[in-house]
C-alpha cells in the first residue's frame, strides 16, 4: 500500500484547510521560481522522465503532449493551457477533491505546465455543477495573484502567466477537449474535427494544450521529488500514484491516491472495505469510468489497475473509477441506464452517436425486461460497432463500449431474460384463451 | 397555429436587463477572454442572468445577453438549450437535482426518487403547486462515491437515502437549510469511519534542486 | 501539391484540397450530405467515410486535408460497411413519406438509400417527431425529415450573412429552428431549399405542385435585376412552376435572389394577352393584332420623326431594343432613351456603365466603396459575392449615401457627393484606404446617378476612381451597379438620344409643352406617366402595369421566360434567355411585332429571323458577338463637369420584393412585402 509520505494529494479528504498558508505548510508553492529557473525543456523533460500519463482517461504521455507545442509564436499568435475540470464521466470525483481541497496544487502546477508549454495564460474550465468547487479554486487563484505567485512576474521569475476560471454549465461532452474549447469560446459543445489539432489550433485558433485537473496538478511535486521518484510506481509505462474513485456495492466507497498497477482486488479490499458482502459476492466492475467495458468477477480477482493490464483484458484504465457491482445488481439496468446517459450527452452533431445512442438505450431498455427477440442482441451489438470508430469524437465508442462489455460478458442473462418474457407472454396468451 | 417554439408556457418578461451588481460582475468576467472574443462569456452571463431571474432563463435575458457581447440571439439560444443547467421555464425555489446515473442507482437513487414523489406528492419533472420545489432527474453530478446524491440549486446533498431526503424536504420546507454535504456526517469523500490513509497529513516533503543556471540575459522563456 | 494515391490511382491535387476532392480527382465519387463546396466543413454526416492506410479507422474524406503519400480506399468492405451504417442511421428516425415529399425524385436521401440503403428496417422503436417550423412565405419545413447536416445553418450564417437559423437543444433532441419563430430576412434564403439534401426544406409556394421528371427544364437567364443569374425555368403545360439557380461561377454562382425564384407567379397575373386600342370612351378595348398595328401605324405615320419618342423599360430584351431603335431611326426621331430612372450615364463610354472589374473580380478586391448603393436590395447576389470577400479577408468597406445593414461591416463615410469629393481630393482618410490597396474597388449605384446632377456625380466618381488608383494598369475596379436588367443592353445598342435627341426629362417636358406627340412606352412602367400629358401612348409589353394603364394602344409582349432573347448584365456581360412558354393568348415575341409594324410603316426593318437581329445587334456593339463573356471597355472621360448639390444618396430600391411590372404582380412578392412589414413592426413594437 502506498505510503502517506509518498502521497501528492495529502489533504485529500480536506482535513486541513485549502487556503493558501495551509497549502503551502504543506509543500505548495515552494521555491516555485527555483522550478521555473530551471526552463521549459528541463520542465518538460522531467515530465517525460516520470512517466506521467494524462489522468483523465485517454493516458497520452503529458511529457510529449507538452512538447508538441510550438518552442516560438513567429506569427504572434499566445499559446495557451487549458485544464480540463469538466468531470464528469460516471463514477469519476477525484478531481473534485483537488478543487476543493487541493487548489493550489493545481493553480501552481498550471504555471509550472505553463512555462513547459510556452503558455502565458490558462484557463480552468469547471462543470458548472461544481459551484462550490469552483468558488474554492477562484480563490485559490486571487490568493496566487495577490502573493504575487501567478499574474506578471510570477513568483519572481521573470515569467508572466495568467489563470482564468470558466465554468460550464452542464454538458459532459465538454469533457472532450475540442468540445470544450468550443465552450470555451462561447459555443455549444460540439467537438472540432482533427486535424487540425489544438497543438497547432486550439482556443482562439491558439496553440493550445488540455490537461485534466489531476495531470496538472501532480506536477509541481514530479518536479520536486523528481521525475524518477514518480516512475518508481507501477509497472513501466504505467507510472506513478494516482487518485482512484471506489463507488457502487462496496462496504465503505472511496477516493484514494494508490500507486499505479495496485491489484483491483486489493484496492477494493484496503480501501472500500471489500465488496458487499464479501468478494464472492462481486458480479461484475467497472474499473475506469462508465465508458470502458465492464469486467466480470473472473477478472477482476486477478486484474491490475493500469493502462496496460485493463486494455489486456479489454477495458481500460479510463479515469480509475471503479464502479463495483455485486450479485443482487441487475446487471442489464446498470448498463443501459449508461446508454440513456450517453443519449442524453450526446452532442447531436454527428450521425451515428445521436441517431445511435437512442437506438441502444430503447434496445437496452427492452432488454432489460427480456422484451426482445434473441437475434436482437447481435443487431444491438452491431448496432453498437456501427458507431464505434464513425464518429467526430470518442462519445460514440463510450456509448459503445459498455453495451459491447455487457454482451460479451453476460450474453447468457441477456438471453435467459428474453427466453423468460417469451415464457410469460406465452403463459398469459394461453391464460388469456 | 404557429409551430412550437422551444419556449415553455410560462409568461416571458418582455424586458431583462442586468441589475447594477451583476453588470459589474458581467464586466469582470468579460475582461477574462481577449478583446474580440467576448462570446466566451456567455455561459457565465447566462448563469449571472439565470441567478438574476429566480433560478430560470427567460428569452428577454437571452436577448440581453447576446445584446451585452455581440453575439446573433440565435447563437445565444442554441447555447442555451444545449447546456442542462439553463432552465428555460421557472423552477422552484428549490430546485433538487436528483442524480441516478448508475454509481447513483447501484446506492439506491431510486428510493430518494421515491421519497422525494411521495414527500412531495409530485413526479420528477414537475414544481410543487407551492413553487416550493421542483424534481428533476440528471446525469452524474461527479460525486459517484459519495452517492447518492441531490444537488439542491449550488449544493451537493450526498450520502443520502430514502428517510434522509425526507428529512432534507421537511428541513428546507421548515426554511432551515441543513449542512451541505454528507447527510450521514462523512469526512467528505474519505471511507465511512473516518480516513483509513492519511488520518495525519505527513509533514512536508524537503527537496534539493541542482542550482538552477544563471538565466541567459534576455530570455523570458 | 500533395500526391496521394486512391484506390492504386495517383492523383495530384492543389495544396489545401481534401481528401474528399482527391478521391473525385481521382474520379470516384464519394457520398455526402452535410459537405457543400461552398459551406464551411462540418463533417457531421459521417456518410463520407474512406479508409486511410494505417489511420486506427474509417476518415471523413470531406474533412480530412489531402497530404502526400497517403494512401485512400473508398470500396473496401469497411468503408461500405461504414456508409451503410450511417445510411442506416440516417434513416432510423427519418419519415416513410417519400410519396408526399416534395424533394421525391430529387432528394440525395432517396438517392443514396439506393446504394447503401437496406431493403427492411432493424429499428424497431418509435420514430422521432419533430416539430415544423415556421420560416415565413417561401421555404416550407418539415422538420422530421431533416438528417441533420446543417448545411442551412451554414448558409444563413455563412453566405446569406443572416445569422437566423440554428441547432438548438442537443443530441437527438436537436433541431433546426430559428427558436423565437420568424421569417428569415434574408433576399437569398430559398436557396437552403436547393441546400437541403432531403425534404426537411422545401419550396412553400411550389409545394405540392410538380414531380421533377414532368418538368421541362429550360435554360436561362434571369431580368429581375441587372445581375443576369443564371437559371432554370421549369415548366409544364405551357406554365412556369419554378426557377432553379444554374451554376455560372462568373455571375451567380450557384444562388439565387428570392425575387429571382418566386416572382414568377406574377407571370400568371395581370397579363396582357391581346391587343387593345383606347375607345372614343377613353376606354381601352381589346382589339385584334391588324387595327391594333393599323392604329399605332396610322398615328405614327402622321406626325414627324421629330415629335415622336421611344423609352425603353427595365426588362426590355436586346433583340426588341434592336428593332425599336432601328424603328425609330427609319422614322426620322431622334428621341431614344433606355434610363427610364433618369440616370445621368453618359451613353459615349461603356466603361463608365459597367461593372468593370466584373463580378468575380469582387474575389480580389481589397477597399470597396460603395456611393449610392444598397446591394443587399438592389443585388443581392453581388452582395453575398461581397460578403465572402469580406469574410475572407476582411475586406475595409466604405459607404457614401444609405445606411443599410449589408451583412458585413462597413464604415460609414457620408451621405452624398461632398464626401465623393472629399475622397476624390484624398481629403478624407478611406482615401487612404483605396490608394494603399492592390485592387481598390469603387461600386457607383444608379441611387448617386438618378438625379439632377448625377453627371457630375458620375464625373467625380470618374474623378475618385483615376485619384484614387481604382484604375490602373491590368485593374479596373470601376463599377456601375445597375437594378434593371434591360438598362446595360440599352445603353450598348444606343438606345439613348441620337443627335438633337431628348432625354427621358426631355421626353416627358416635351410631352408637357406639346412637342412630343407619340410616345412608344416599351415596357417602361417605372416613367410618371402623369407627365406625358396628351401624348399618344403606345404600351408594348406583358403586363397590365403602370405603363399599360396610360396606353392609347397596346401591343401585348412576351415576358423573359417566354422568349429567345439576350439580356445584358450590369458587367457588360451579354447572356441569353430562352423561351420556356409560350406567351399567353395573342401576346407574341417582342421584336416581331415591331418587324411586323415595320412592315405596315413601309418601312421594313431588314432582319426576318432571330439570327438576322442578332448579326444586327452585334453589328452595333461588339458585346453581343462574345455571348457569356465580357468585353472590357477602355478608360475614358464621361460624366460632366459642373457643381453637385447636398442631397443625400437614396438606394433606387425601396422595397426588394417588389421592383417592376412582374414583381409587382405577384402574390409570393406581397406576401413576403407583408411579411417583412410585419416583422419591422414587430421589431419597433418591441424596442416603443
Amino acid at each position: 500500500m502506498l505510503q502517506d509520505k509518498d502521497r501528492i494529494f495529502t489533504n485529500l479528504y480536506g482535513l486541513q484547510g485549502p487556503d493558501l498558508r495551509s497549502a503551502m505548510a504543506r509543500g505548495d508553492w515552494d521555491r516555485t521560481r527555483d522550478l521555473i529557473a530551471k526552463g521549459r525543456d528541463w520542465i518538460v523533460n522531467q515530465v517525460k522522465e516520470s512517466g506521467l500519463r494524462g489522468r483523465g482517461g485517454a493516458g497520452f504521455p503529458t511529457g510529449m503532449k507538452w512538447s508538441f507545442m510550438p518552442k516560438a509564436n513567429p506569427d504572434g499568435r499566445p499559446s495557451y493551457l487549458v485544464v480540463n475540470a469538466d468531470e464528469s464521466e460516471p463514477g469519476t470525483c477525484k478531481d473534485r477533491e483537488i478543487l476543493r481541497h487541493d487548489p493550489h496544487k493545481l493553480v501552481e502546477g498550471c504555471l509550472l505546465a505553463g512555462v513547459g508549454m510556452g503558455a502565458r495564460a490558462g484557463y480552468i474550465y469547471i462543470r458548472g455543477e461544481f459551484y462550490n468547487e469552483a468558488s474554492a479554486i477562484q480563490r485559490a487563484i486571487d490568493e496566487a495573484y495577490e502573493a504575487g505567485l501567478v499574474g506578471n512576474n510570477a513568483c519572481g521569475s521573470g515569467y508572466d502567466f495568467d489563470l482564468y476560471l470558466h465554468r460550464g454549465a452542464g454538458a459532459y461532452i465538454c469533457g472532450e477537449e475540442t468540445a470544450l474549447l468550443e465552450s470555451l469560446e462561447g459555443r455549444k459543445g460540439q467537438p472540432r474535427l482533427k486535424p487540425p489539432f489544438p497543438a497547432a489550433c486550439g482556443l482562439y485558433g491558439c496553440p493550445t494544450t488540455i490537461n485534466n485537473v489531476e495531470t496538472i496538478s501532480v506536477v509541481p511535486t514530479i518536479l520536486r521529488r523528481g521525475a524518477t521518484w514518480f516512475a518508481g510506481f507501477g509497472r513501466p509505462k504505467n507510472a506513478g500514484t494516482k487518485l482512484f474513485c471506489i463507488s457502487g456495492h462496496v462496504n465503505r466507497p472511496c477516493n484514494v491516491e494508490e500507486s499505479m498497477s495496485i491489484p483491483l482486488k486489493e484496492l477494493i479490499e484496503k480501501h472500500a472495505g471489500g465488496v458487499r458482502g464479501g468478494w464472492d459476492n462481486l458480479l461484475g466492475i467497472i474499473p475506469g469510468g462508465s465508458s470502458v467495458p465492464v469486467l466480470p468477477r473472473s477478472i477482476c480477482d486477478t486484474v491490475l489497475m493500469d493502462f496496460d493490464a485493463l486494455r489486456e483484458v479489454r477495458s481500460g484504465l479510463g479515469t480509475a473509477a471503479v464502479i463495483v457491482m455485486d450479485k443482487s445488481t441487475d446487471i442489464v439496468k446498470a448498463i443501459a441506464r449508461l446508454s440513456k446517459f450517453y443519449m442524453h450527452e450526446s452532442c447531436g452533431q454527428c450521425t451515428p452517436c445521436r441517431e445511435g445512442t437512442g437506438w441502444m438505450w430503447r434496445v437496452m431498455t427492452r432488454m432489460v425486461e427480456g422484451r426482445a427477440e434473441l437475434d436482437e442482441i447481435d443487431t444491438l451489438e452491431d448496432v453498437s460497432k456501427q458507431i464505434e470508430g464513425h464518429t467526430i469524437c470518442a462519445l460514440g465508442d463510450a456509448a459503445a463500449w459498455p453495451i459491447q462489455g455487457l454482451i460479451r460478458h453476460f450474453r447468457p442473462e441477456l438471453e435467459r431474460r428474453i427466453g423468460e418474457y417469451k415464457q410469460r407472454a406465452g403463459r398469459s396468451a394461453l391464460a388469456a384463451e | 397555429m404557429s409551430a412550437p417554439t422551444g419556449i415553455g408556457a410560462a409568461a416571458q418578461p418582455s424586458h431583462f436587463a442586468f441589475d447594477a451588481e451583476n453588470l459589474a460582475r458581467a464586466t469582470t468576467i468579460i475582461a477574462r477572454y481577449p478583446a474580440g472574443r467576448q462570446a466566451s462569456a456567455v455561459l457565465p452571463l447566462l448563469d449571472i442572468a439565470q441567478r438574476q431571474c429566480g433560478n430560470w432563463l427567460p428569452r428577454a435575458a437571452m436577448d440581453y445577453v447576446a445584446g451585452l457581447l455581440d453575439m446573433a440571439p440565435i447563437r445565444v439560444y442554441e447555447v442555451a438549450t444545449f447546456y442542462s443547467m439553463f432552465n428555460l421555464e421557472p423552477v422552484g425555489e428549490w430546485f433538487f437535482q436528483i442524480c441516478t446515473t448508475t454509481p447513483c442507482w447501484l446506492r439506491g437513487s431510486d428510493q430518494v426518487v421515491a421519497a422525494c414523489e411521495r414527500k412531495l406528492g409530485i413526479h420528477v419533472g414537475e414544481t410543487s403547486a407551492d413553487g416550493k420545489f421542483t424534481l428533476k432527474e440528471v446525469e452524474c453530478l461527479g460525486a459517484c462515491v459519495n452517492a447518492p446524491i441531490i444537488q439542491v440549486n449550488d449544493d451537493f446533498y450526498e450520502d443520502l437515502d430514502g428517510p434522509s431526503t425526507e428529512r432534507l424536504i421537511d428541513e428546507l420546507a421548515a426554511g432551515r437549510v441543513p449542512p451541505v454535504g454528507s447527510v450521514i456526517g462523512r469526512q467528505k469523500s474519505a471511507p465511512d469511519g473516518g480516513p483509513q490513509v492519511l488520518k495525519t497529513i505527513p509533514p512536508r516533503y524537503e527537496w534539493t534542486l541542482e542550482a538552477p543556471p544563471a538565466p541567459p540575459a534576455g530570455s523570458d522563456d | 501539391m500533395p500526391k496521394l494515391t486512391v484506390n492504386g490511382i495517383q492523383v495530384e491535387v492543389p495544396a489545401g484540397a481534401t481528401v474528399l476532392q482527391a478521391c473525385e480527382a481521382a474520379g470516384f465519387e464519394i457520398p455526402r450530405f452535410c459537405y457543400h463546396e461552398r459551406l464551411s466543413i462540418a463533417g457531421n454526416c459521417r456518410m463520407c467515410l474512406v479508409e486511410q492506410e494505417k489511420a486506427p479507422k474509417p476518415i471523413a474524406s470531406c474533412a480530412m486535408p489531402a497530404a502526400d503519400n497517403m494512401v485512400i480506399r473508398t470500396d473496401t468492405p469497411v468503408v461500405r460497411k461504414a456508409r451503410k451504417g450511417v445510411m442506416e442511421f440516417l434513416l432510423i428516425n427519418h419519415p416513410l413519406d417519400c410519396p408526399i415529399c416534395d424533394q421525391g425524385g430529387e432528394c440525395d436521401l432517396q438517392d443514396q438509400a439506393m446504394a447503401y440503403g437496406f431493403d427492411r428496417s432493424r429499428y424497431q422503436e418509435n420514430k422521432r417527431a419533430v416539430p415544423d417550423k415556421e420560416l415565413g412565405p417561401l421555404v416550407k419545413t418539415s422538420m422530421n425529415r431533416c438528417i441533420h447536416c446543417t448545411r442551412c445553418v451554414r448558409f444563413a450564417s455563412e453566405v446569406a450573412g443572416v445569422e437566423e437559423l440554428g441547432a438548438v437543444f442537443r443530441g437527438e433532441h436537436m433541431e433546426i429552428s430559428t427558436y423565437v419563430e420568424k421569417t428569415l430576412t434574408s433576399e437569398l434564403s430559398a436557396n437552403i431549399v436547393d441546400l437541403c439534401p432531403v425534404g426537411a426544406l422545401t419550396s412553400k409556394p411550389y409545394a405540392f405542385v410538380a414531380r421533377p421528371w414532368e418538368l421541362r427544364k429550360t435554360e436561362s437567364v434571369d431580368v429581375l435585376d441587372a445581375v443576369g443569374s443564371n437559371i432554370r425555368v421549369d415548366s409544364r403545360s405551357g406554365e412556369v412552376l419554378r426557377v432553379l439557380p444554374r451554376v455560372n461561377e462568373f455571375v451567380n454562382e450557384e444562388w439565387i435572389s428570392d425575387k429571382t425564384r418566386f416572382a414568377i407567379d406574377g407571370l400568371k397575373r395581370q397579363r396582357l394577352d391581346r391587343p387593345y386600342l383606347r375607345g372614343a370612351d377613353g376606354k381601352l378595348a381589346p382589339a385584334t393584332w391588324s387595327d391594333a398595328l393599323a392604329a399605332v401605324a396610322a398615328k405614327l405615320g402622321s406626325v414627324p420623326g421629330s415629335r415622336i419618342a421611344a423609352i425603353a423599360g427595365d426588362q426590355a430584351d436586346c433583340e426588341a431594343l434592336t428593332a425599336l431603335k432601328d424603328l425609330m431611326t427609319a422614322l426620322g426621331s431622334p428621341h431614344l432613351d433606355c434610363r427610364q430612372d433618369g440616370a445621368r450615364l453618359d451613353p459615349s463610354a461603356p466603361v463608365g456603365w459597367r461593372f468593370n472589374s466584373t463580378i468575380a473580380g469582387i474575389d480580389s478586391c481589397d477597399a470597396l466603396l460603395l456611393v449610392g448603393t444598397n446591394p443587399r436590395w438592389e443585388a443581392p447576389i453581388i452582395n453575398a459575392r461581397i460578403r465572402k470577400r469580406w469574410l475572407s479577408s476582411r475586406l475595409p468597406v466604405g459607404v457614401i449615401g444609405p445606411q443599410h445593414d449589408l451583412t458585413y461591416k462597413s464604415e460609414y463615410l457620408g451621405a452624398g457627393p461632398q464626401t465623393l469629393a472629399d475622397l476624390a481630393d484624398g481629403r478624407h482618410p478611406f482615401a487612404e484606404t483605396l490608394r494603399s490597396a492592390k485592387a481598390p474597388m469603387i461600386i457607383v449605384g444608379q441611387g448617386a446617378l438618378a438625379r439632377a446632377d448625377g453627371a457630375q456625380v458620375l464625373a467625380l466618381a470618374r474623378r475618385a476612381a483615376e485619384a484614387l488608383g481604382i484604375v490602373r494598369d491590368g485593374w479596373n475596379g470601376f463599377n456601375v451597379l445597375h437594378v434593371a436588367a434591360g438598362r446595360v443592353g440599352g445603353l450598348e445598342l444606343g438606345f439613348a438620344p441620337a443627335a438633337g435627341g431628348r432625354d427621358v426629362a426631355g421626353i416627358l417636358a416635351g410631352c408637357a409643352a406639346g412637342e412630343i406627340d407619340v410616345v412608344w412606352l416599351q415596357g417602361a412602367d417605372e416613367v410618371d406617366t402623369s407627365r406625358l400629358g396628351k401624348a399618344f401612348v403606345i404600351y408594348q409589353g406583358h403586363h397590365g402595369d403602370r405603363g399599360a394603364h396610360r396606353a392609347d394602344v397596346i401591343l401585348p409582349g412576351a415576358a423573359y421566360t417566354e422568349k429567345n432573347a439576350t439580356y445584358v448584365n450590369t458587367e457588360g456581360r451579354a447572356q441569353r434567355g430562352r423561351i420556356a412558354i409560350f406567351p399567353p393568348g395573342d401576346a407574341r415575341e417582342d421584336w416581331k411585332i415591331l418587324r411586323a409594324l415595320s412592315d405596315r410603316l413601309g418601312k421594313r426593318l431588314p432582319y426576318d429571323t432571330l439570327a438576322q437581329v442578332r448579326a444586327r445587334m452585334a453589328e452595333i456593339s461588339p458585346v453581343f458577338a462574345q455571348i457569356d463573356s465580357v468585353v472590357p471597355a477602355p478608360w475614358a472621360g464621361f460624366g460632366a463637369a459642373g457643381p453637385v448639390d447636398t442631397t443625400p444618396f437614396r438606394s433606387p430600391v425601396s422595397n426588394f420584393h417588389m421592383t417592376c411590372a412582374i414583381s409587382r404582380a405577384s402574390a409570393t412578392m406581397a406576401e413576403c412585402t407583408a411579411a417583412r412589414q410585419a416583422a419591422l413592426d414587430a421589431r419597433t413594437g418591441t424596442h416603443a
